[in-house]
């Protein structure tokens, strides 16, 4: 980059922090859609406290979250074990355990509105799907999810958005590796802590700031589209 | 054929029925609240019966007995809502094709040009549901219910949310669904209007029960007073024969047992058997036959019966001479100074300008 010049290490945390919060967003995205319709149109015992642990780390100190996630996934963790002995997964103190803690965090923003947009959609639209012969696969894939879209986008544009700035969750999950889980965040973090820091803290919030604006502008773009195709569901 | 006998509990109403339709159009009448939408989605397979059995042309849909109980989209039988429920994402063309798309390779038989065609849209095909009027919705939703090439068309006050002009341009289209694609309707409706111009057979319900059930002349020959809303909107049915036209005065001549019947304008093709709707408010009583009087329409029978109350108005049913009856309102003064009594003879008048084109409907030849 030009304006800003950022040295290869700040290169690498902020390609890492992209590589990490698209992650997060996409791979969480279908299960979103799955949580915010299962709230949205299905009755289940036990769906308040599913709605609460999906809104947990909102209110919980992220730090905690990323504490609660090293006790599950880390080497010796109820879940952490049998993923690396078995699957071969190992998740602390790796990039992919990065991208969880943000997934993690981003969740709830994720859910909430493409809960509220399927919610918004006439449930009889859906019946009257059926009546015309669409199975429940099919009235879910050529009904509600176009309906719910501009829903999805805002939850994923929000997830990307905290994925990309996380920071108590993911540096106490899997720490502060340059080159592995070392986010933007971390990187600011870093430089904050020793002397002369100040200009690399600077270029790396400058870049911060344009990466948080452009997702906003893009949402922005994205969600107009769908609002136009869709033309005025009232 | 669609046979329904089924009962669900919902909250604080119950609602337990029993009917069958055939061919043409059955109508579900009865005031709102009475249960005919819930009946309409138990048929469609929207809502879960408590109990009860439903089978269209020998397919059991549900028969809680037996555990029966086929998901609405295996049932093909086409839903038309009151408010069209278009898909908004999707074009007219789109919404038209849908069900097209799930329906069986033999549910073909129904051309889309031929729909298009009958339902007047095919200037309409590029457009979104969102830039439509509301008869046009209405007009999209009957074509795409019935391209899905159902076994039963079910419609729910598909007219209620529509001024009465766009009515009388939809009223004719769901005629040819039935006389010229031959699709059984079930047709929920609380005006009687529709329902005699529509139907042959009528369902009344109330209170989630049937209250009563045959042809329309039988079941709201009288217009039944519990199912009106006030006394503006009580009305008889009868049938008659158009026997012609007067060209020299445009009025079309309608015969009955009890007498002719003058309609103004043409209503139809000679011979054809014909209903029509009349206000109780509309019918003026007299003992003679009319003298000195503009009145043209003039029907002979006999009292049935007189009800009245304490308050100044009372309905009296006519038997018709030869058959049907007519519900007339009339203040408790006039009965008392014409001596009116069950078995007196009585003229029924009718202004011959209380009718119109809305309470003439040509039944099926």
């Amino acid at each position: 980059m030009a304006v800003i010049d950022l040295s290869a290490a700040e290169w690498t945390a902020v390609t890492l922090s992209l590589r990490i919060a698209v992650t997060a967003t996409l791979v969480s995205l279908p299960l979103g859609i799955f949580m915010a319709y299962a709230l949205a149109r299905w009755r289940f015992p036990g769906k308040v406290v599913l709605d609460g642990l999906i809104h947990l780390p909102l209110v919980l100190p992220p730090v905690v979250t990323g504490y609660m996630l090293l006790l599950l996934f880390g080497r010796r963790g109820a879940l952490g074990a049998p993923l690396a002995e078995y699957l071969g997964i190992v998740l602390s103190f790796r990039w992919t355990g990065a991208a969880l803690a943000c997934a993690v965090m981003g969740f709830p923003l994720m859910v909430r509105p493409i809960r509220l947009s399927i919610e918004s959609i006439d449930r009889r639209l859906e019946d009257a799907a059926g009546t015309l012969g669409a199975s429940r696969p099919w009235r879910f894939a050529l009904v509600t999810l176009p309906l719910a879209l501009p829903g999805v986008i805002v939850g994923a544009i929000l997830c990307f958005a905290k994925a990309l700035g996380e920071f108590g969750a993911t540096i106490t999950f899997v720490s502060n590796i340059p080159g592995e889980t070392q986010t933007i965040s971390a990187a600011i973090y870093t430089y904050t802590q020793i002397p002369d820091g100040d200009a690399g803290a600077l270029r790396l919030t400058i870049v911060s700031i344009a990466l948080a604006f452009g997702a906003l502008i893009v949402s922005e773009i994205i969600q107009r589209v769908a609002k136009m195709r869709i033309a005025s569901v009232e | 054929m669609i046979s329904v006998d089924a009962a669900l509990t919902l909250g604080h109403f119950a609602l337990d029925v029993a009917f069958e339709n055939d061919a043409g159009i059955t109508a579900l009448f009865g005031r709102s609240g009475a249960g005919k939408s819930l009946t309409i989605n138990l048929i469609a397979g929207l809502e879960r019966p408590d109990r009860g059995r439903i089978v269209l042309d020998d397919h059991v849909l549900v028969d809680t007995a037996a555990g029966i109980f086929v998901p609405s989209h295996r049932r093909r039988i086409g839903l038309v809502f009151q408010d069209a429920q278009l898909f908004p994402h999707l074009s007219v063309r789109q919404n038209l094709l849908f069900g097209r798309w799930f329906a069986p390779k033999d549910a073909g038989a129904i051309g889309i040009d031929k729909v298009i065609d009958t339902l007047g849209i095919g200037d309409l095909l590029d457009r979104r549901p969102a830039r439509l009027s509301g008869g046009e919705k209405q007009r999209v939703a009957i074509g795409r219910a019935l391209l899905a090439g159902p076994k039963l068309l079910l419609m729910d006050e598909p007219l209620a949310s529509l001024d009465s002009e766009r009515k009388l341009e939809i009223l004719p289209l769901i005629e040819s669904l039935r006389d010229e694609f031959h699709v059984p309707i079930v047709y929920v409706s609380h005006a009687i209007d529709e329902v005699a111009r529509l139907a042959a057979r009528v369902v009344v319900l109330e209170h989630g029960h049937v209250l009563a059930s045959g042809t329309v002349e039988d079941v709201l020959g009288a217009g039944h007073s519990a199912f009106e809303e006030s006394r503006f909107t009580r009305s008889s049915v009868i049938a008659g024969k158009l026997a012609g036209v007067d060209t020299a005065y445009d009025l079309t001549e309608i015969t009955h047992p009890a007498g002719t019947i003058w309609l103004a304008g043409r209503a139809g093709p000679i011979g054809r058997e014909v209903r029509i709707i009349t206000k109780a408010t509309d019918i003026t009583l007299s003992t003679a036959p009319p003298h000195n009087l503009s009145v043209r329409t003039s029907l002979a029978g006999t009292i049935a019966r007189i009800e009245s109350g304490d308050g100044p108005l009372a309905a009296v049913t006519i038997d018709l001479l030869g058959h049907g009856q007519l519900v007339a309102l009339a203040t408790r003064k006039a009965i008392d100074d014409l001596k009116l009594a069950d078995g007196a003879q009585v003229f029924a008048l009718i202004k011959t300008v209380a009718l119109d084109e809305r309470t003439v409907a040509t039944i099926q030849s």
